[in-house]
């Protein structure tokens, strides 16, 4: 089975929420928590959806996502 | 084996001494009167494996200095006046990077376009610092061909000690004069330096910037080039004295002005007058160290040659500092003055104290 | 299992100064991937210049020289002579490369200095507060447009059709970082210049637009979309000279 593992290093965020938009499958949100720099990170809210498209980590200008895949 | 002696100009001499100081990067613009030395380069340069680019402007060419020095080898720019005050940008951001490299000023005539004959009239540009923050830089201005020779070769060592630009300044008159002249063997310099970028390859990485936007940090940057500019004046001050040891009368002067000034100072003498000359070879750090010791030996007065309208002459009389009186005599606008002129102005000036 | 996106070996791991959705992120990123994936962190020399990209030598794991406004260009040209075995980039802005360094960038591309200037374009000036740049668009509001950008201060004119002309340009391109697809793009157009410079052919260049959130005063995703509206139908994207190609097949060779 094809497992993919999405890791977001959130105290990188700044909440632009780019990564939100991008995201073809809903994975992720803004949270509510305000993180390290003071902004409202996003979050994964189903990461059971994600595909590892990396569309999230095209786009993000920080560096926020990581994303494992086996092969 | 006894070094050859050739004659040469000393525009192109100068050339030949960075090559055997080692440099081997040389960025210029034409601008007259220093164009042999950048076509000087561009015939030697291929023989030795050096590189000579012709730059797009003054600006151009000492940014590319910039880039060569950040990556530790020798490298040099020249222009002439109007150039040098284009060159200020790069020299400032080099002195706040601590990049070591030669920039050469064969002065001619200003403001402005003025005129392509030697003068002397960017002394305040190179010696007060006309770039942008706090900096100095050691300037060394030699007064025939032989000394340009030896003073090329010491300003790359220089640059290189004090990670720092040194400026050398001639004036065309220097540039054109040909004389016999002898060089050392071509120097290995060791690029390698610990600061140096030639790529992170087994190393953290380094970067040279003169950005630093937080103010401690800055003041911080700004006190460790301080105690280097202070270490410069402590050790590199240099000047020639002429027959001062029982001097009433000192002409200060460097350069062209100075060489004319020797012929005057020697024809005064067989005249039985006592005067003598005091010939500034760094105009930064200022030699002032003796001129003040001249002063307390009794010299009751110094008169100040120069080709502009007054300039070393402030350094002078802060050095003399009221112990004795300071005159001036100046030409402007590339007119060279004359042995027998300065002659006039000695015999005025020891006439009017009879 | 296997990594498939994260922070790339030559960038460096800390918080950038770039606000909310600044696309220079996007643009470090992709330059530290290709030079992990192109093995040159050990032999790179990265040019900085002026503006918002001023401190990208902080955000790069390899070495680094920050050069005055607008001669990044002349920098680059020095550091590739004296050690012709490096790898050597510029990092841009509109500013700094249209305006201020208009020789520099001209005669390096012109002498085929093996060199790879990148550019981004985001047709204003962001350190200094959103000032008029040479790319701003017709009828723009800037800091010192505030009326709109007028016929008085000229047109905006295209960087990377210039450079194209010149006689040393091995590869010059303009991309886009406003959606996914084409941040794929500038990956492969960045990937294509960096090659030029390894193969020696010449001096390459990629025009990068991205966007300005700040100071346009736009969310990040409004200004992503002023990049694919009102930019793209000025700026075309696409590569205006690509000599690798024929120097494959022999015809520079």
């Amino acid at each position: 089975m094809r497992a993919i593992k999405l890791e977001l290093d959130q105290d990188r965020c700044k909440g632009c929420e780019l990564c939100t938009e991008a995201c073809p499958r809903e994975v992720l949100a803004m949270g509510s928590q305000i993180h390290a720099l003071g902004y409202r990170a996003a979050v994964a809210i189903a990461p059971e959806r994600c595909t590892g498209c990396r569309a999230c980590a095209l786009v993000c200008p920080e560096v926020v996502f990581t994303i494992y895949k086996t092969a | 084996m006894e070094p050859m002696m050739t004659m040469m100009k000393g525009n192109e001499a100068l050339g030949e001494a960075a090559i055997r100081a080692g440099c081997r990067f040389f960025f210029g613009y034409p601008i007259t009167p220093q164009s042999e030395l950048p076509a000087y380069m561009a015939r030697r340069m291929p023989e030795v494996g050096g590189t000579f680019l012709q730059a797009e402007s003054e600006l151009a060419a000492v940014n590319m200095l910039l880039g060569a020095a950040a990556t530790g080898v020798r490298a040099m720019t020249s222009s002439s006046s109007p150039g040098y005050s284009l060159k200020q940008e790069g020299i400032s951001y080099m002195i706040g990077s601590q990049l070591p490299c030669v920039v050469v000023n064969i002065m001619r005539g200003g403001p402005g376009l003025g005129n392509i004959q030697p003068s002397q009239s960017d002394y305040f540009q190179i010696v007060k610092g006309g770039g942008h923050g706090d900096y100095r830089m050691i300037a060394l201005a030699p007064a025939a061909v032989q000394e340009l020779v030896d003073l090329t070769i010491l300003a790359f060592d220089l640059a290189d000690f004090y990670r720092n630009p040194v400026a050398l300044v001639g004036d065309g008159l220097l540039g054109q004069t040909m004389e016999p002249v002898s060089f050392p063997p071509v120097k290995t310099t060791d690029d390698d330096k610990d600061w140096a970028l030639t790529g992170a390859h087994n190393r953290p990485k380094r970067v040279i910037t003169s950005l630093e936007l937080n103010p401690e940090n800055l003041e911080a940057h700004n006190r460790v080039l301080q105690a280097k500019f202070a270490a410069m004046e402590e050790r590199e001050a240099r000047w020639e004295e002429y027959r001062c040891e029982d001097a009433e009368l000192v002409v200060v002067a460097y350069g062209t002005s100075a060489r004319i000034a020797r012929a005057a100072v020697d024809a005064a003498r067989n005249m039985g007058l006592r005067v003598g000359l005091y010939r500034p070879i760094t105009l930064w750090p200022f030699p002032g160290e003796g001129l003040t010791r001249l002063a307390e030996q009794g010299v009751r007065r110094f008169l100040d040659v120069e080709m502009s309208s007054g300039q070393m002459v402030e350094d002078v009389k802060l050095a003399v500092l009221g112990r004795a009186r300071v005159d001036f005599y100046g030409r402007l606008g590339g007119m060279v003055p004359t042995p027998r002129e300065i002659l006039g102005q000695i015999q005025e000036l020891m006439g009017g104290e009879a | 299992m296997k990594r498939i996106a994260g922070m790339p070996e030559s960038m460096s791991a800390v918080v950038t100064h770039y606000c909310p959705g600044c696309s220079h992120g996007v643009l470090h990123r992709i330059i530290a991937e290709l030079i992990d994936e192109l093995d040159l962190r050990g032999r790179t020399v990265g040019v900085a210049s002026v503006g918002c990209s001023v401190l990208a030598y902080n955000y790069f794991e390899t070495d680094f020289v920050q050069a005055p406004h607008g001669r990044a260009p002349a920098v680059a040209t020095g550091v590739k002579r004296a050690r012709p075995n490096l790898f050597v980039f510029t990092y841009q802005g509109d500013g700094d490369m249209a305006a201020i360094g208009t020789a520099e960038i001209i005669h390096a591309a012109a002498r085929g200095e093996r060199i790879t200037a990148i550019m981004y374009n985001n047709s204003i000036y962001g350190m200094t507060g959103g000032q008029m740049s040479p790319t701003t668009l017709m009828g723009a509001v800037t800091a010192t447009t505030p009326y709109g950008r007028s016929e008085e201060n000229g047109r905006p004119y295209r960087m990377a059709e210039l450079l194209a002309q010149m006689p040393g340009t091995a590869y010059v391109a303009r991309t886009h970082v406003a959606d996914v697809a084409n941040i794929v793009k500038t990956k492969q157009a960045v990937r294509k210049a960096f090659e030029a410079q390894i193969r020696g052919l010449g001096f390459s260049m990629v025009e990068v637009l991205g966007n300005c959130p700040t100071n346009w005063g736009m969310t990040p995703a409004e200004s992503n979309r002023y990049v694919l509206t009102e930019m793209l139908s000025y700026f075309p994207v696409g590569e205006f000279k690509d000599v690798t190609k024929e120097a494959l097949a022999g015809v520079h060779a």
